[in-house]
């Protein structure tokens, strides 16, 4: 009952339209080899559902991105993702915004299929106004409180990044957050978890405690190894963010010129070949 | 001079706004201080801990909540809590928090924006997002700090409301810390007040670098010194590398 795969079969299996979860947050443990792989494949008006870092950066400046669904995009040290704005500013994608907490209740009621969980989150703000079609509730009990209905998150598809993952899909995370990577895989209709490690069932618990398997392979369509494959975001405790190399991305966004020097470079070829390239240019930086 | 006020009378400017970041704490009790606006920000909500409000729970910028306060950029140590995003999200409707957001824009009332610059369908200048702006406003005492106090910043009307203000049922807008001065809503209608100026700075540099008309007092104190205790503190333990004084140049 392997589920291995390759992200190539992975991102082959996608469809374009389709409404895609993006797990991890900001710019730590997002799945950036399979972003990678959708960046070379002939994918194109995607949904993108993400507390947004690089992985919506990338996918800006690949043109792969009709609308988002986000509370935000960062790089955690560097604050403004580059390619999400130039994709905002050239009015290149749609957006649904979100409070962050709005947008974890759409993920907690896609997870569970409810078709909305109530929240006055939102309320007063401007996410009102550009979400005309959010509705609110009133509470049918004595308090009367009006509350937004925030629907479900639903997706076609969740990619979330993991630390560790046995062959039938059941994943663990190690570092000190899991993120919202357990409510993607259980709000999306199919869902593939890229790791650090594959290793044995039996291995699972020698890293980390029974708390720390997130993942259940009952959400889990496919699984795949890639090592480094979080890079350039933090992916503890196995590496921490590449800052430096994160930086260069950041600046080469910033002018067209160095960007098609960055895609030549890094992200022309596999992700054997970006990974290639990431080890000669920290050799070269050191 | 007593030895209190000859090291109060060589704080630094980031020091006496560390000290101010400290006083929005005073009284919260056991809440977490979710200080996420920068350095000064955070190291007063550390300063507050370690001296007058030993009850808050701090983080060590990540989901960590230390079991003392932790030095600026330091790994939590002892740990007495976890707090990963998903607990976060959920302490902002429970509301035993209190943060501290940077604004890029903020007006009379406290409503704020970090999500973009211009016409929303397509901005000008995107920014960040709306993050946890409209949650943390509505249900949690909220606080602002401001590292540089322009009319850039301080504008008649916020382009995009992220963050509510008095007028648009905000929990509590409490104070607005500034490289300048302290300022507050207490007035009739909720509108921003002058509370204290920094020493240096004088109430016509306030004005002037404010976008709407700013209640200002009769009589506008100086922002409160930090004590000699504080200084230590400060200097010697929460930020020995003097982080405070890269986010506000003395």
């Amino acid at each position: 009952m392997s589920k291995a795969m390759t992200v190539g079969e992975i991102v082959g299996s996608l469809e374009s339209g389709m409404t895609v979860g993006i797990g991890g947050w900001g710019s730590r443990r997002k799945p950036m080899a399979l972003v990678r792989e959708i960046c070379r494949s002939p994918l194109t008006d995607l949904t993108v559902v993400s507390y947004g870092g690089p992985d919506v950066g990338l996918l800006c400046a690949f043109g792969k991105v009709r609308r988002l669904v986000t509370a935000f995009a960062t790089l955690d040290s560097i604050p403004l993702e580059p390619h999400f704005r130039q994709a905002r500013q050239d009015g290149a994608i749609e957006m649904t915004e979100y409070d962050e907490g709005m947008f974890m209740f759409g993920l907690y009621a896609a997870a569970h299929r409810l078709p909305f969980l109530p929240t006055p989150v939102g309320l007063g703000s401007d996410v009102m106004r550009v979400n005309p079609d959010l509705k609110t509730v009133r509470s049918p009990y004595e308090d009367g409180r009006e509350l937004v209905a925030v629907p479900a998150l639903t997706m076609d598809v969740a990619l979330v990044h993991m630390n560790r993952a046995d062959a039938r899909g059941n994943a663990q995370y190690l570092g000190p957050d899991p993120y919202m990577d357990d409510l993607f895989a259980k709000a999306a209709d199919r869902t593939y978890v890229s790791c650090e490690r594959l290793v044995d069932t039996g291995d699972l618990l020698k890293e980390g405690p029974v708390q720390s398997l997130l993942i259940s392979r009952t959400h889990v369509a496919g699984v795949v190894e890639t090592p480094n494959g979080a890079h350039f975001t933090d992916c503890a405790p196995d590496h921490g963010r590449d800052e430096a190399f994160q930086k260069l991305y950041a600046r080469s966004a910033g002018d067209p010129e160095k960007w098609a020097a960055f895609r030549d470079r890094f992200l022309s070829g596999d992700e054997t070949a970006y990974q290639d390239a990431v080890r000669v240019w920290r050799e070269e930086n050191r | 001079m007593s030895t209190e006020t000859a090291a109060a009378a060589d704080a630094t400017r980031a020091e006496v706004c560390a000290v101010a970041c400290a006083e929005a704490f005073r009284g919260d009790g056991e809440i977490v201080a979710a200080a996420v606006a920068g350095f000064v920000p955070m190291l007063g909500s550390r300063l507050a801990r370690s001296t007058f409000e030993p009850g808050l729970l701090t983080t060590d910028g990540g989901p960590s909540l230390s079991a003392e306060p932790v030095p600026l950029g330091a790994a939590a140590g002892e740990v007495e809590g976890w707090l990963p995003f998903r607990d976060h999200l959920w302490l902002v409707l429970n509301g035993r928090r209190h943060v501290v957001m940077g604004p890029s824009q903020i007006d009379r009332f406290g409503n704020t924006n970090i999500s973009c610059i211009g016409d929303w369908e397509r901005p000008k200048r995107q920014l960040l997002g709306v993050r946890g702006g409209p949650g943390n406003t509505l249900l949690n005492t909220t606080s602002y700090w401001v590292p540089k106090h322009s009319t850039r910043v301080f504008t008649e009307e916020v382009d995009f409301v992220s963050g509510v203000g008095h007028d648009r049922g905000a929990y509590e807008i409490r104070v607005v810390v500034t490289n300048l001065a302290v300022l507050d809503f207490a007035t009739p209608d909720r509108r921003m007040r002058l509370r204290s100026v920094h020493p240096g700075v004088t109430v016509q540099q306030v004005v002037e670098s404010t976008g709407f008309e700013l209640a200002v007092p009769d009589e506008v104190p100086e922002s409160r010194l930090p004590t000699a205790e504080e200084l230590r503190i400060m200097r010697d333990v929460l930020d020995p590398k003097g982080l405070r004084e890269r986010e506000v140049p003395s």
